[in-house]
């Protein structure tokens, strides 16, 4: 029998699904291995019956903590897609500023009108099987993580930091391009695609199991950015780790 | 329908979270309400204190559909408050990527999303079997917009390659000539996405609407201009919030907006109807055979004039890759010097104008940021068509009606998770 599986969604910009839109004729592959019973950005038809949850989106409302629960509850597998189910991603930024503050800023005198809570990843409300991370999630590790999901297996990520595949590439390093980079701490296995693309590497992929923060701290020191400057970096994804708090 | 209730809890086939209710009482419309109850995720405050050269990649996780559309608001924003004019090069490079973004969320929304709604099919995945040359036509233009993106931008979602001042990479003269093949290649397919449309029965509905979009002079416009209006008006894009007058509703997280009516619509629909004289030659040919001709009040046919645009973007790249082949690829680096001021950036993204306005302070910082999103700029005339449509409605089953009603907010095109995100509030 084919694996049942649903797609699911909270605060997020929904990318991470249209990686899935994106595999193109691979999904109609897909399509034949696995039974998708909801998914509610690209189909009508809607059953509670799955097997495994990828959900995107990270927790903003008390509202959404029930609806999580009932997901994990009825997923044998619930996968955490993208950094916002991940780490938080870039919704957690607003945690920085106290949430009365920022409700009274966006909403004004109508602030009790709207709920919302401290950004939290997925695995700070219900326990979460596996991840893939990325914003938006690279559509190869996708495949791999469903592939290995269909053979019954725990797929496991790189637990080096994207500076190993940045040298891999031949890129010339982004600190000697005068920019400030998170890739030696950060989680590798997006081919180090920013900085192949001239860009830095903005740390989406969350930080590596043991990151050298305080190396990476005198590293940033080194080319004369304050502590101020590298907390930011730390905060654009990573918010809710404890290095940026 | 002498008393119906209807309530559909999440729309399906739309990007983010949006609810419909109606009250039928003995066939009067009592209570008719489109409501979004997408969560809130705070960008205009996020932004605050961060670098200049940080708001395109902080906003384009605004939405995932279209990141590039932000991007390149984010970017025009900053470099109007800071004084900084960008080549022609790379002027080109940007419109040449978001007209990728256009055949890539267009073709997604008209063939993936709503084209089920017009040949009765719950979504794509059942026409995999029952239209599969159509679905395979669609799913290779949808390949093709997203492989440009990838090699202009470096990738389709959240674009690396685009930043304030420039471009971190430049295409190869050699990827640019493998492109303009392929687009070429690509136009049959276009063709018979047109057929398909050209054959499925559309709803009709009109409903005399005001329709928003950029102009400018020279060319069908995608990447600044001025605001104009159906109803003859035309705004000066630094005068936004003349035009754009934006309220907030109890049942919605995201703002809504209107203009010289109670409501008004932007989007492929809108563009056509404003800048028709400026489509491609082959988008004009589409925009008769599929029946659009300005102004067009009918707004399922919002789909149909995304095919339009697909034609006139995948045309037009045509030519922006001769030019920039012709005139060579230039190293240009991406410096810029800041200077402290306030800019406002407009693009047309695939569901309509989209305003970024930033205020940058002498040390290069966000001091103030305003986004102005599309769709919000659409929730209003969703809700005064479905006022108009519901009635007209009668006698038919609770079941019809709830079809009718979800496809007309479907045409749209929604795009709710962009829509959420507020920081200056006018109450009404």
């Amino acid at each position: 029998m084919k694996p049942k599986i649903a797609i699911f969604d909270f605060g997020c910009c929904e990318g991470c699904q249209l990686q899935v839109v994106n595999l193109e004729e691979q999904i109609l592959d897909l399509l034949g291995l696995v039974d998708v019973r909801q998914w509610r950005e690209a189909m009508s038809e809607h059953a509670d019956d799955y097997d495994i949850a990828l959900v995107e989106g990270s927790i903003t409302r008390e509202s959404e903590i029930p609806r999580l629960q009932g997901i994990r509850k009825q997923a044998k597998i619930l996968v955490a897609l993208g950094a916002c189910a991940h780490t938080g991603g870039v919704n957690a930024m607003k945690n920085h500023a106290p949430m009365d503050k920022a409700l009274q800023t966006v909403y004004g005198d109508k602030a009790s009108w709207f709920d919302t809570i401290p950004t939290r990843p997925l695995s700070a409300v219900v326990p979460v099987d596996l991840a893939v991370p990325g914003c938006p999630i690279d559509r190869g590790e996708l495949l791999e993580v469903i592939k290995a999901l269909l053979l019954g297996k725990l797929p496991t990520l790189p637990t080096y930091p994207v500076c190993v595949q940045c040298k891999m590439a031949e890129n010339v390093c982004v600190f000697d391009l005068g920019l400030t980079c998170m890739g030696p701490v950060t989680r590798a296995g997006c081919g180090a695609i920013c900085p192949s693309n001239g860009n830095r590497c903005l740390g989406c992929r969350g930080l590596v199991p043991e990151p050298n923060a305080n190396a990476h701290k005198e590293v940033l020191a080194e080319h004369g950015r304050t502590v101020e400057e590298i907390l930011a970096e730390y905060r654009l994804f990573d918010s809710v780790s404890e290095v940026s708090q | 329908m002498s008393s119906l209730d209807i309530n559909v809890h999440y729309v399906t086939r739309v990007e983010g979270h949006g609810n419909l209710h109606a009250k039928i009482r003995d066939g009067q419309l009592e209570e008719c309400q489109w409501e979004v109850p997408e969560a809130p995720r705070f960008f205009e405050s996020m932004i605050l204190g961060r670098p200049y050269y940080d708001a395109p990649f902080v906003t384009s996780r605004i939405c995932g559909i279209c990141s590039i559309g932000h991007t390149l608001a984010a970017i025009q924003g900053v470099e109007n408050a800071i004084g900084f004019t960008p080549s022609e090069q790379t002027l080109r490079l940007r419109k040449l990527l978001l007209h990728g973004e256009t055949v890539q969320s267009h073709v997604l929304h008209a063939g993936y999303l709503a084209l089920p709604d017009f040949v009765g099919a719950p979504s794509v995945v059942p026409m995999a079997a029952s239209h599969t040359a159509a679905v395979l036509c669609v799913v290779r233009l949808h390949r093709l917009a997203n492989e440009w993106c990838d090699l202009i931008g470096g990738r389709t979602t959240h674009p690396i390659r685009a930043v304030v001042g420039g471009w971190t990479k430049l295409p190869t003269p050699q990827e640019l000539r493998g492109l303009r093949q392929r687009i070429v290649d690509a136009l049959p397919d276009a063709r018979a996405v047109v057929e398909v449309f050209a054959s499925v029965p559309i709803p009709r509905f009109e409903r005399d609407t005001e329709y928003l979009a950029l102009k400018k002079a020279d060319e069908y416009a995608w990447y600044g201009g001025d605001i104009a209006s159906t109803d003859g008006d035309v705004t000066p894009l630094p005068e936004y919030k003349r035009k754009v007058k934006e309220f907030i509703v109890p049942h919605s997280t995201a703002k809504w907006a209107r203009g010289n009516r109670a409501s008004y619509a932007v989007g492929a629909l809108a563009r056509v109807n404003v800048n028709y004289d400026q489509l491609s030659p082959l988008a004009k040919q589409v925009a008769e055979t599929l029946g659009i001709k300005p102004v067009c009040c009918n707004p399922y046919l919002n789909s149909s004039a995304q095919i339009v645009e697909t034609a006139h973007a995948l045309e037009d790249s045509l030519r922006l890759i001769d030019e920039l082949l012709e005139s060579g690829l230039h190293e240009e680096g991406y410096a810029v010097a800041v200077r402290p001021g306030t800019g406002v950036g407009g693009v047309e993204v695939p569901r309509g104008t989209l305003y970024h306005e930033y205020t940058i302070d002498a040390e290069g910082r966000v001091a103030g940021a305003n986004f102005v999103i599309p769709t919000n700029q659409n929730h209003a005339n969703i809700q005064e068509d479905l006022k108009v449509l519901v009635p007209s409605l009668a006698g038919k089953s609770k079941e019809e009606i709830t079809l009718a009603m979800e496809m007309l907010v479907r045409s749209y095109d929604p795009c709710i998770s962009c829509s959420t995100h507020l920081l200056e509030v006018e109450f009404v």
